[in-house]
């Protein structure tokens, strides 16, 4: 049984690390470009004048109001119909960041809200700018703050990736979904793939928390508190 | 012509109307104290100076140059304004050196290593050597403040406001900021609004008597502590005297 299961694991691994490879590829473009989008989103949100607010408000709540399962249908088999073509992986990619996008967006509007007004008061009584203030004062801090909510969103991602198999990407859970197909050893490769993205779940947040760390400063976010001195 | 010019500032939040027609001026180098009861408009005023909150009417000039005017390029004109918080507002993911020299980096342009220099400097003047890689949270009220005068002294400004500097403060810390404020009279203009009548009575060239949004009388300090010609500046004086010592 046991040799019987390992010859199974070595037979299974090339299409298990070729699935793999695109989940880690659509966790981390989609997080990443998701963060550049949920950056600009928030930031309008929070400094923005009415019309740029009420077109990120519009955005993001489009987004979170509609399941990702859809939305990827409506790039992948919607769009099509009007002449815009994507391979899986490409539709995959533009679902998953303009996703994360809207939620990251929330994190880090709620992170830029939390640091206190003094702080862009004070950068704008030295002589700087609007932008110059978000970029060296506030952000910084705001980033800071976001670390942990950012981190339950990368594992979300991580995990959630899986979605893009209904649109024919082949990752992990597409590739498990395709050996059982021809083997029928379901519970033998969905707990191998559900092992996999426990550790993947695990090892991710543990190197998040070390950077946290590396990053952390008294009395900023998190930290808050650590180091403090009576005043 | 003076200095600062500082001409008929009116100011309202929503109905209420905080400043009711304020002027006056100062000289280079010259300290002036603003008194007053709280609620009265002094720290609008100081807001109103630099624009971090414009008044609604009334014009500012400074050096020749009216701040007031929406053409003026404000982040210029408050590199030459400091200004000290009540609450210090350092930049809290900044080390203590870091909240000096950004100013110098970001706004002036100057070179990082050049900018760490003067930072340093700057943060010996107010007595805080040792503590220079500290980040805020780890500095002690007293310290913070000195931080944030440090911060206001890099830049040259022509004038700094102080917003009750030593209100957040415990008492026996209150004294190492106000020698650091004392030592600078005379070297940059001070404009500081502060109960602490022993400062006032001994640093000021000028005392000014604030309420209801207006200045009710102004003058040298010996002149007001002893002989205020109007009957609120003397009741005022004698209250907050008693309580803030004249020492």
């Amino acid at each position: 049984m046991t040799t019987d299961f390992a010859q199974f694991f070595i037979d299974s691994s090339p299409d298990l690390i070729n699935g793999l490879g695109y989940t880690l590829l659509l966790t981390f473009i989609s997080i990443a470009a998701g963060f550049f989008l949920g950056i600009l989103l928030a930031l309008g949100r929070v400094y923005g004048n009415k019309i740029i607010n009420g077109l990120c408000v519009g955005y993001i709540e489009i987004i979170r109001g509609t399941p990702l399962l859809v939305q990827l249908f409506i790039i992948y088999f919607g769009l099509p119909a009007i002449g815009i073509i994507f391979t899986p992986i490409q539709a995959a990619l533009i679902g998953l960041s303009i996703n994360s996008g809207a939620y990251q967006a929330e994190y880090l509007r709620g992170a830029i809200q939390s640091v206190e007004a003094g702080q862009m008061t004070a950068a704008r009584s030295l002589g700087m700018n609007k932008l110059q203030s978000i970029r060296h004062v506030v952000l910084p801090q705001a980033l800071r703050i976001a670390i942990p909510s950012w981190s339950n969103e990368f594992i979300y991602l991580l995990q959630y990736s899986s979605i893009a198999y209904i649109i024919q990407v082949t990752e992990l859970t597409a590739e498990g979904k395709f050996i059982a197909a021809h083997t029928f050893r379901y519970l033998e490769i969905f707990t191998m793939i559900a092992i996999i993205y426990l550790v993947l779940t695990i090892v991710s947040s543990e190197i998040i928390d070390r950077i946290a760390k590396r990053l952390s400063i008294p009395g900023v976010g998190a930290a808050k508190g650590i180091g403090q001195r009576n005043t | 012509m003076a200095m600062l010019d500082v001409k008929n500032i009116h100011k309202s939040y929503d109905d209420n109307e905080i400043l009711r027609g304020v002027s006056f001026t100062m000289e280079k180098e010259e300290t002036k104290v603003i008194i007053g009861p709280s609620g009265t408009g002094k720290s609008t005023l100081l807001r109103c100076i630099n624009q971090l909150s414009p008044p609604d009417a009334g014009e500012v000039w400074l050096d020749g140059e009216e701040i007031t005017n929406p053409a003026t390029n404000i982040n210029k004109i408050r590199e030459k304004i400091g200004f000290v918080f009540q609450d210090f507002n350092l930049f809290t993911h900044l080390t203590a050196l870091r909240n000096v020299s950004i100013g110098l980096e970001k706004v002036k342009g100057m070179e990082k290593e050049t900018a760490r220099k003067r930072a340093m400097d700057e943060l010996c003047r107010v007595g805080l050597d040792a503590q220079t890689k500290q980040y805020p949270a780890q500095l002690s009220g007293g310290q913070k403040q000195r931080v944030g005068i440090a911060r206001a002294l890099a830049m040259d400004p022509d004038i700094i406001l102080f917003d009750e500097p030593t209100s957040a403060l415990d008492p026996e810390l209150i004294g190492d900021v106000l020698d650091v404020m004392k030592s600078l009279c005379g070297k940059v203009a001070m404009l500081v609004v502060t109960h602490e009548m022993g400062f006032a009575r001994n640093v000021a060239d000028e005392i000014i008597f604030m309420e209801g949004g207006v200045i009710v009388e102004s003058g040298p300090p010996k002149e007001m502590f002893t002989n205020a010609k109007t009957q609120r500046a003397k009741e005022f004086l004698g209250r907050i005297g008693a309580l803030y010592g004249g020492g």
